[in-house]
C-alpha cells in the first residue's frame, strides 16, 4: 500500500513538472519559394467594420490563399465605396485589376458580444455569386473564421477542399528544454501542450484532431503516451518492456499500431488507442518500424531492413503477404499515405542527403518533391495537396513544406529554437 | 532546544549520505534493507543511531566495482561502427567482465541503452539504437547473464553525447551504455 502511494506521489509530482500548458512566445513566419504556373488572380475585399476584431479577417484570408502559391492577390486599394453587398460592386474596378474572383462581406456585432462574420464569394468575370456564408464568432475565432473562408474560397476556385482551418503539431528544442506545441496550420496561435527535459519525437494527431499520440522519454525510455488536447489529461500506453514508438493511428481513432520490442527486435503491434494489450503484427527478424494506416484501414505501410537495406513495404493489418515498394537507393524511410490512398511520400537518402519523395501506387512512378540537405518527417495536409516536413537552415531545425507536384515550397521558421518532428492535422470540425 | 535541532538536521545528512552510498555499494544485499534509511523518516529528534554513523566512516571510497576507476565494470560503454550492431573486439572484454557481475550477483539488473549518430530518421534510429542494445544483451547471455537482468531501450540519436555533425561525434554516438539499476 505504501509502495502504491509512493508511485502515486512520485506520478504526480513527475505530471506537475512535465505539465505545464502555457502559450508559446515563437511565432512562425512563412516565407513562399516558387509558385504555381497557373495563379488564379483574386481580390479579397476589406470586410466592412473588420477593425473590430482582433485580426483583419480579409488579411488572413489573403495570406492564407497567397501561401499556396496557386492564387495571386490583387490589390482592392483605392476602390471606394468598398462593396459590401453584391449590388454594390462595380465590377470594371475589378476586372480592370485583372481580377477574376472577389471576397466582399461584412462583420457585424450581435447583441450577446459576438460578431456575425458575412461573405460572398464572387465570379468577377460571370458577374455571378460562387458562394455565400454567415459565421457568429467570439473575438477569439477571427482567425479560425478568415481560415474557413480561405478554405471557401480555395475549394469553390479549385474543386479541391482546402486545408487551411487546420492544425499542425511540432517539438521545439531549446537547450535541454523540449516543447511540444500545436499551432494553426500558418504557425499562429502556438500553445506548448508539454514540456519535458527529456526527448520528445513521433506526434501524431488522431482523426478526431482532439488526441495526439506521441514518444517521450521522460522516464528514462521510450514509451507512448496518448494526450487530449481539451482536457489536457494524457496516458501511458504502451509501455511495455523495452522500447515503445513510432504510435499510428487507425482512421477510425479505435486503435493504435506502435512499435515494441518486448520481443526482441522492433516489430509492429496493433492495440486500443485506450492501452491495454497488445497483439503482434509484423513477424520478421529484423527491424519493422513506423507504420501509417491506408485511408481505409486496410493495410499499413512500413519501414522495414528485412532485404539488407530499410526500404518501404506494405502489408495487410489482417497479416497476410508483405509487398516492397521501394527499389531504388539504400535507404528510403518514413512512409505516410496520401490522404486518397493513391500515392505515398517517403524519404530517401542519396549522396548523403535526405529527400522527399512521392510514389505513385498505381503506375509506381516516383517523382522528387525536395532538394534539401536533411528534409525528413514529412505528412500530408488532409487534403492532400502539401506536405509539411522538418528541414535544416543554418545547423538548425525548421519547418517546410512542398506541394504534392514539387512545385511550390514554403517555409516555416520561429524566431529561436531548433523545431522538428511536424505533423500537420485533419480537418476540424465547427469552431 | 537548538541543539537538538542541529543534531537532528545533522542525522538527516548522514542518513542522506548512507542511504546514497549503500545503494551504490548494492552487492552486499544486507545493507540495503529500509533500517538503513529510516532515522529522517521517523523521528528526527532521537539522537543518532551509531550503526548509521559507522557505516558512512568505515566505508572506504571506491569499494564498489563499479565506480572503482581501476576496475574495467566502471568502462560502461560499447562503441559501434557506422550502420552496425556488431560488438568489436575491443569492447568484448568490457561486455565479458559485465556479464559475469551479473552472472556472480544474480540480484543486480541492468539497462542496456542503445545509440545512434543523427543521421536519418528518428524512429528508424530508434530501431537501430534498439540492436545494439540486443547486441550487447545478446553477448551478455551467451556468457551467462539471465534475460531477466538485462533490459534493453533506445534512445536513438536523441541523447547524443557529442555535439557536432562530423565523424568525431557521431563515432561517440553510435554507443550502447550499460547502466545498473538505482544508478
Amino acid at each position: 500500500m505504501r509502495v502504491l502511494m509512493g508511485i502515486a506521489l512520485l506520478l504526480f509530482a513527475l505530471l506537475g513538472s512535465i505539465l505545464s500548458p502555457r502559450p508559446a512566445h515563437a511565432a512562425l513566419t512563412i516565407e513562399i519559394i516558387g509558385g504555381g504556373e497557373r495563379q488564379i488572380p483574386v481580390a479579397i475585399a476589406p470586410l466592412q467594420g473588420e477593425a473590430r476584431l482582433p485580426h483583419r479577417i480579409s488579411e488572413v484570408v489573403a495570406a492564407d490563399l497567397a501561401r499556396t502559391g496557386l492564387f495571386r492577390m490583387v490589390d482592392p486599394g483605392g476602390i471606394a465605396p468598398m462593396p459590401v453587398e453584391p449590388g454594390e460592386v462595380r465590377y470594371g474596378d475589378w476586372t480592370s485589376r485583372g481580377a477574376e474572383a472577389l471576397v466582399i462581406g461584412s462583420i457585424t456585432p450581435t447583441a450577446d458580444g459576438r460578431f456575425e462574420v458575412r461573405f460572398r464569394l464572387l465570379d468577377v468575370q460571370k458577374q455571378v455569386q460562387l458562394a455565400g456564408f454567415s459565421y457568429t464568432i467570439s473575438g477569439a475565432q477571427a482567425r479560425n473564421a478568415a481560415h474557413r473562408i480561405a478554405d471557401v474560397v480555395y475549394e469553390k476556385l479549385l474543386g479541391i477542399p482546402g486545408a487551411f482551418a487546420t492544425r499542425i503539431v511540432y517539438v521545439v528544442k531549446q537547450g535541454p528544454r523540449y516543447e511540444l506545441q500545436v499551432s494553426d496550420a500558418d504557425g499562429f496561435g502556438a500553445q506548448t501542450v508539454l514540456a519535458s527535459n527529456e526527448p520528445i519525437i513521433s506526434p501524431t494527431w488522431a482523426p478526431d484532431g482532439n488526441r495526439l499520440a506521441y514518444v517521450s522519454f521522460e522516464a528514462k525510455k521510450p514509451i507512448v503516451y496518448v494526450q487530449t488536447l481539451s482536457s489536457g489529461q494524457r496516458r501511458a500506453v504502451a509501455n511495455f518492456r523495452g522500447s515503445n514508438s513510432a504510435p499510428a493511428w487507425s482512421p477510425d481513432g479505435r486503435r493504435l499500431a506502435v512499435v515494441l520490442t518486448r520481443d526482441g527486435n522492433s516489430q509492429i503491434y496493433m492495440m486500443s488507442a485506450q492501452g491495454g494489450s497488445a497483439s503482434r503484427l509484423s513477424n520478421s527478424a529484423s527491424i519493422d518500424t513506423e507504420p501509417n494506416f491506408s485511408p481505409d484501414g486496410q493495410s499499413l505501410l512500413f519501414t522495414s531492413d528485412r532485404g539488407g537495406s530499410p526500404q518501404i513495404y506494405r502489408m495487410s493489418v489482417s497479416g497476410g503477404s508483405v509487398e516492397r515498394l521501394t527499389f531504388d537507393g539504400t535507404y528510403n524511410v518514413s512512409p505516410r499515405y496520401s490522404p486518397d490512398g493513391k500515392s505515398f511520400v517517403y524519404v530517401q537518402r542519396s549522396g548523403g542527403r535526405f529527400n522527399l519523395m512521392l510514389q505513385e501506387l498505381g503506375t509506381r512512378q516516383v517523382i522528387p518533391l525536395t532538394d534539401g540537405v536533411i528534409d525528413e518527417s514529412p505528412s500530408f495536409a488532409p487534403n492532400g495537396r502539401m506536405i509539411l516536413y522538418a528541414s535544416k537552415q543554418g545547423g538548425r531545425g525548421i519547418l517546410a513544406a512542398v506541394s504534392n507536384d514539387g512545385r511550390i515550397k514554403q517555409r516555416l521558421t520561429v524566431q529561436s529554437g531548433d523545431v522538428r518532428e511536424p505533423a500537420w492535422g485533419p480537418m476540424q470540425k465547427g469552431f | 532546544m537548538r541543539r537538538i535541532l542541529v543534531s537532528a538536521v545533522i542525522v538527516g545528512v548522514l542518513a542522506g549520505c548512507a542511504g546514497k552510498d549503500v545503494k551504490d555499494e548494492a552487492p552486499v544485499e544486507e545493507r540495503r534493507p529500509d533500517a538503513v534509511t529510516a532515522p529522517p523518516v521517523t523521528a528526527p529528534q532521537q539522537k543518532p543511531k551509531p550503526p548509521v554513523v559507522t557505516q558512512v566512516e568505515s566505508k572506504p571510497l571506491g569499494a564498489n566495482p563499479l565506480k572503482d576507476p581501476n576496475n574495467i565494470l566502471s568502462k560502461r560503454s560499447v562503441l559501434f561502427d557506422y550502420d552496425s550492431a556488431a560488438v568489436k573486439d575491443e569492447f568484448k572484454p568490457i561486455v565479458t567482465a559485465h556479464a559475469k557481475y551479473l552472472t556472480d550477483n544474480r540480484g543486480r539488473k541492468v539497462v542496456v541503452q542503445g545509440n545512434t549518430d543523427e543521421r536519418g530518421s528518428r524512429e528508424y534510429n530508434l530501431a537501430l539504437g534498439q540492436r545494439r542494445a540486443e547486441s550487447v544483451k545478446k553477448m551478455m547471455m551467451l556468457l551467462g547473464a539471465t534475460d531477466g537482468q538485462i533490459e534493453t531501450v533506445s534512445f536513438g540519436e536523441e541523447k547524443p553525447r557529442a555535439m557536432g555533425s562530423e565523424e568525431s561525434a557521431w563515432s561517440q554516438n553510435r554507443r550502447a551504455d550499460i547502466v545498473y539499476d538505482g544508478e
